[in-house]
């Protein structure tokens, strides 16, 4: 690779990290209405050091495209604050041609940054945008994403991440009190949607059917990231938020074996467990004992519970099936859902043995939804083939396969047919 | 709503002239922090900071005349002015009070603004 082409890797990856928090800060002058000025100035900034950063990285590249952002910020404020309102309660300040550039320069302190960043993450968890569209501008706006890459991410055309994104930008240009989103009485109906916005974005890295898995990473990494910032913040410092994270730690531990090095999908009973990310999994130790003070148990809690389970037992055999049987049940009761009923009865076959899981299964079947599921048959396949049941298993398997939604899906199927 | 008036405060006797920059940018500092905290408190309207070069234009007998002054005295010099807003006179200058002016040997002249009212 070229010294330039060098260059431009590091600049990238920084890219991602820091135009959010540019953004965030420059939203907090400009106003939520000029949120795509306020993405203009980052992408003037970001392309400005693409060329600069040729001849040498700087010592410190946040602080030189802080620096940057914020000249660029106050030229902008110069050439249009005839024509434009800004952030209402700076517009004033704003005009002061001596308070001007102090005005800016607050904006960028890092805790003025969080504090953005947790407003637009607020502005964009509005009720009436569809969820997808929630996303879309947070990965836009907080995490740096192009459209194109978001476009990349959810496998779906360009045009329809720039529909989702047109429609959630004229929503906020309506918000006049950018401040105001993280404080009232707004806030716990704002902060719900916040969670399943990420939970989103979460599982959409980690399950969703892109094959690049640095891709899906990516996503659950910046996931994650929003979460901790929200989990750092008063207005999201709530048992429901250290859930969550607890959640993305537990299944973000095993991001890295679920895959192997021919890109196939690996079972959780063949994934190689020595490789289990264990600072992750301190890190969700610690963050669900802080979703457990107080008494509120949410679905999040409940999940990142049978995810702990899962990632702290020392090898499949070892996991505490009963136990998570049990946490299928507070959860069908908390947020019921057909999925949530066949991972049920999977847990009931490995925790009392096949023929009780077979049973679940197929009472399952012919109650729910679920008969198109590929991975109904396959769990069938599995405790068939456990009873010695071998022809009704392949039947089973092959139905599974025949339902797979993707390669990697047929693949993985196709590998349980043969009984590997 | 109570009706807010304006209030225009001349900032007087203070030279910066002659001071490092770590303590012009400390006194800089100071002043910024105080118009952001009457901002915050939504009493700003407008402020700038003046030059101490002025000219005068005046009038000898009919033609208009630009002489360089006044070179005032540094009791006089006008540093810059403040715009605020408050319901009357005595909440003003009870808000001048916490200009950081004072530390510096200088004062704050408060006025009313006229308001013409159609």
């Amino acid at each position: 690779m070229s010294e330039g082409g060098r260059e431009t890797g590091v600049a990238e990856h920084l890219f991602r990290h820091e135009a959010g928090r540019i953004t965030a800060a420059l939203v907090r002058v400009l106003g939520l209405h000029n949120l795509d000025l306020a993405e203009e100035v980052t992408q003037d900034t970001l392309l400005r050091a693409l060329e600069v950063w040729q001849l040498g990285v700087p010592d410190d590249p946040a602080g030189w495209l802080i620096r940057v952002a914020r000249n660029r910020a106050i030229d902008v404020i110069r050439r249009e604050r005839a024509f434009r309102r800004f952030a209402p309660d700076l517009t004033r300040l704003l005009e002061s041609e001596w308070m001007l550039a102090p005005t800016v320069d607050d904006a960028f302190f890092a805790h003025e940054i969080r504090d953005a960043q947790l407003c637009v993450m607020f502005c964009c968890a509005h009720p009436s945008l569809p969820p997808p569209a929630q996303v879309a501008v947070m990965l836009k706006t907080l995490c740096g994403f192009s459209v194109g890459e978001i476009a990349h991410a959810f496998l779906v055309p360009e045009t329809t991440i720039e529909k989702r994104l047109s429609r959630a930008y004229a929503e906020l240009r309506t918000h006049r009190n950018f401040l105001d989103a993280v404080t009232g009485p707004h806030v716990p109906e704002r902060l719900a949607s916040v969670h399943a916005s990420l939970y989103l974005l979460f599982n959409e890295g980690y399950h969703g059917s892109h094959p690049e898995h640095a891709v899906r990473e990516e996503l659950c990494g910046e996931a994650m990231r929003l979460c901790a910032l929200l989990a750092e913040h008063p207005a999201g410092d709530v048992p429901r938020t250290h859930a969550l994270f607890a959640l993305f730690c537990f299944h973000a531990v095993r991001l890295g074996t679920r895959t192997d090095a021919s890109g196939a999908l690996q079972l959780l009973a063949e994934q190689d467990r020595s490789r289990w990310d264990r600072a992750l999994i301190a890190r969700g130790e610690a963050s669900l004992s802080r979703a457990s003070t107080g008494n509120e148990l949410s679905a999040y809690h409940v999940e990142a519970a049978i995810a702990a389970c899962h990632a702290t037992a020392a090898s499949f055999a070892d996991t505490d099936w009963r136990s998570i049987v049990n946490l299928y049940d507070v959860l069908l009761r908390i947020r019921p859902s057909a999925v949530v009923a066949l991972n049920r009865a999977i847990a009931v076959g490995y925790a009392d043995g096949p023929a009780f899981g077979l049973d679940a299964i197929d009472a399952l079947a012919r109650e729910t939804s679920l008969a198109a599921y590929p991975f109904l048959d396959a769990a069938r396949g599995d405790f068939l083939r456990a009873l010695g049941r071998t022809a009704e298993a392949h039947a089973s398997f092959e139905r599974a396969i025949a339902r797979a939604r993707n390669d990697a899906e047929r693949e993985l199927l196709a590998r349980k047919l043969r009984g590997g | 709503m109570m009706t807010m008036k304006k209030f225009l405060y001349l900032f007087l006797g203070v030279d910066d002239s002659g001071l490092s920059p770590a303590e012009l940018q400390q006194r800089m500092q100071r002043r910024i922090a105080w118009i952001q905290e009457l901002s915050k408190a939504g009493h700003f309207h407008a402020s700038e900071r003046l030059e101490k070069s002025a000219t005068t234009v005046s009038v000898k007998g009919n033609a208009k005349t630009v002489t360089d002054g006044p070179f005032a005295e540094a009791k006089d010099v006008v540093g810059g002015f403040l715009i605020v807003t408050a319901k009357d006179l005595e909440q003003a200058a009870e808000l001048a009070k916490g200009c950081p002016i004072f530390e510096a040997g200088g004062r704050v002249e408060v006025r009313a603004i006229v308001e013409t009212h159609a």
